[in-house]
């Protein structure tokens, strides 16, 4: 128990969630990559057709898993954002900022492969259903909250706790996202993979695996990607602070172990 | 924890809290307009603009679907399952469109009950399965269907 108390109150200080973190980037690479391409060839080369679209459910694969992350992230940004606000921890400013790219960008994936799917198979790239709205929103959201905090320049801190209200605000559009398609008529489908199972979507184990190991490939991938940026957000924050300096100072050490300079 | 920082959460939960009501309201309000389609049951009772276009949704009927000769035009029924709707579309329909598949049109209905589309999407549904799988649920829900129309005849 003490060790984890212990843990929890060094992962909220920035010298040494940097410490701590920097050990941890490459495993998640190597699992992100690992998993990606197992997924990816599992996926699009392997995994039966479909009864009715063909190949062209295949984008599943990517779409499904990337719309899982922007609503994931944009739940991990108002949880550090509530954290932020309330707390005004260094390290949730961090973890908060460093997932809105990210966020951002799985937002968009999710647009874009929806769109290249919609069109051969409803015959339209784009309608202004419920589920797409909403989802249009969230990457209108991770803008909005990106761009409240590069607005603020004088005061990064400050800068932070706007934007984190922001982000506190915009988390009443996930549920709606979630349930758009039960609560109004779409033409987007309902939910293909659900936790308690159930007779519907998706059954069959050669669709599924892959697409299990994709949602752990962006999991993983966010992870190892949201540790980088958080830790660089850190160091330039922190700039002034003593611990910067001996951590630049080990890292060039580490590179020029001879020490010439 | 300290009495600012409680302040301050009490804060951010009264935020998060009227945020949602208002959307809550806002989306309640808005629900007419938020429906993406029409049902066959709502058009029958005469629940529609008219003199604008209007999405209509459903099933396409199976065995619905004809050609009308001497046109591009083809001519299917739209469903519920409750009430019917006779659809015409001039044009090009999506790959997923079939009989006993979920349908959206957009278009405007005609005074004799036709309902003219200018754009027929197809919906899918959330079921993915290989060609096996569903050939195998066919035939087992042929073969229920079976059992249930020689129970009807005894």
């Amino acid at each position: 128990m003490n060790r984890i108390v212990k843990f929890y109150h060094e992962m909220g200080s920035p010298p040494s969630f940097y410490r701590i973190t920097s050990h941890w980037l490459k495993p998640m690479l190597w699992l992100a990559i690992v998993l990606t391409v197992y997924g990816l060839i599992d996926g699009l080369l392997m995994a039966p057709t479909d009864y009715q679209q063909g190949d062209s459910y295949r984008i599943i694969f990517v779409h499904v898993p990337a719309a899982w992350m922007s609503m994931f992230i944009y739940g991990i940004i108002g949880i550090s954002g509530i954290i932020t606000f309330v707390w005004r921890m260094k390290v949730a400013e961090a973890v908060m900022m460093a997932s809105v790219p990210i966020g951002a960008l799985f937002t968009a994936v999710t647009l874009l492969t929806g769109m290249l799917w919609g069109k051969p198979m409803w015959g339209t790239y784009w309608d202004w259903d419920a589920r797409m709205t909403s989802e249009l929103i969230l990457l209108f959201l991770y803008i909005g909250v990106a761009g409240i905090y590069s607005a603020y320049e004088e005061d990064p801190r400050k800068a932070a706790r706007l934007a984190a209200l922001v982000a506190i605000i915009g988390l009443v559009n996930l549920p709606v996202i979630r349930y758009s398609v039960y609560w109004w008529t779409s033409i987007h489908q309902g939910s293909s993979v659900s936790l308690m199972g159930g007779a519907n979507g998706i059954q069959h184990w050669d669709m599924l695996r892959p697409l299990l190991v994709m949602a752990l490939a962006t999991k993983f991938y966010y992870i190892y990607s949201m540790l980088a940026r958080a830790q660089t957000y850190l160091l330039k924050t922190e700039r002034k602070k003593q611990w910067v300096l001996e951590a630049i100072d080990q890292q060039t050490n580490h590179n020029n172990p001879a020490g010439a300079k | 924890m300290t009495p600012t920082r409680k302040k301050r959460l009490l804060l951010v939960l009264m935020v998060a809290l009227g945020v949602s009501i208002a959307v809550a309201i806002f989306l309640t309000a808005f629900k007419e307009n938020i429906m993406f389609f029409k049902s066959p049951t709502e058009v029958v009772a005469q629940d529609y603009p008219t003199n604008r276009s209007f999405r209509l949704g459903g099933m396409v009927k199976a065995g619905s679907m004809h050609r009308v000769p001497d046109t591009l035009k083809v001519q299917f029924v739209v469903t519920d399952y409750a009430d019917d709707v006779k659809v015409e579309f001039e044009g090009i329909l999506p790959d997923l469109f079939r009989e006993g598949q979920g349908v959206v049109t957009i278009g405007q209905m005609t005074d004799n009950g036709l309902f003219i589309a200018e754009e027929v999407l197809a919906k899918h549904d959330e079921n993915y399965m290989p060609p096996e799988a569903a050939d195998a649920l066919e035939k087992g829900q042929l073969k229920m269907s079976d059992n249930y129309n020689n129970k009807d005849s005894e």
